[in-house]
């Protein structure tokens, strides 16, 4: 099982924080955007822009592979500070 | 020291615990961000973080600094929350011997943490309540300290 986490604006616009998810795994954090656009095609407009990704809470990109067990989040630019 | 809280801080509270960490260090500089106030309008940010991720990204932004510079104590603040205009943000603080390092190393913490730091604001004004958009001037800041800046 991956456990997928959403934040900000991205959270609003898919109407959801959280989402466990079983995928064959090992898989790239790229792949995974995929699954999920493929698996709910409804949010594809908002998985296809410009968003940060972490896993296991360190900042990731698209190549960085996501194991069976793994914490990922997807999220827009921050604006801390 | 790092925290994440909705409480607000106290500067001088803060100064003096980096003062009693720091030993004989000769320069403190400290930076506080405050929310902005809008032209004539009410406004108030909320801010959103990532739990346990914010502490991690923090602590590796301090980390990363006393490699660079001979940090003799460093603190950093941020709230999350919702917060009015002229409320407190972020407190960054560095002690070093000398002041060139001070002002560095605390420059360099505040571009890491505008940049790379999972926290969101959201501005509620008359018209209502928006999502900020990141500053790419901000990007550009925190890339500097970086000769091959990190695609993200």
């Amino acid at each position: 099982m991956i456990r997928i986490r959403f934040f900000a604006r991205l959270r609003e616009a898919l109407d959801c924080d959280l989402l466990d998810i079983t995928v064959p795994s090992p898989l790239p954090v790229a792949a995974l955007r995929r699954h999920l656009i493929h698996e709910y095609p409804h949010w594809a407009a908002h998985l296809d822009g410009r968003l940060l990704s972490a896993v296991n809470q360190e900042l990731a990109n698209g190549q960085t592979p996501v194991r069976d067990g793994d914490e990922v989040a997807f999220f827009p630019p921050v604006t801390g500070g | 020291m790092i925290s994440v809280q909705q409480d607000d801080f106290d500067v001088g509270d803060q100064y003096r615990r980096l003062c009693e960490q720091a030993g004989e260090a000769g320069a403190v500089v400290f930076f506080v961000g405050r929310v902005r106030g809008g032209e004539g309008t009410v406004r108030a940010l909320e801010l959103e973080h990532y739990p346990g991720m914010c502490e991690r990204q923090l602590q590796g932004f301090v980390d990363e600094a006393r490699r660079r510079w001979d940090c003799r104590a460093v603190r950093l603040v941020h709230r999350v929350g919702r917060l009015a205009a002229g409320e407190q943000i972020v407190f960054v603080a560095v002690a070093t011997r000398h002041r060139a390092e001070a002002f560095q190393a605390a420059h360099f913490l505040i571009d890491q943490l505008k940049t790379r730091a999972p926290f969101w604001k959201k501005e509620h004004g008359p018209d209502g309540a928006r999502w900020l958009d990141a500053g790419a001037d901000d990007v550009r800041a925190a890339g500097r300290w970086y000769h091959d800046a990190v695609a993200l």
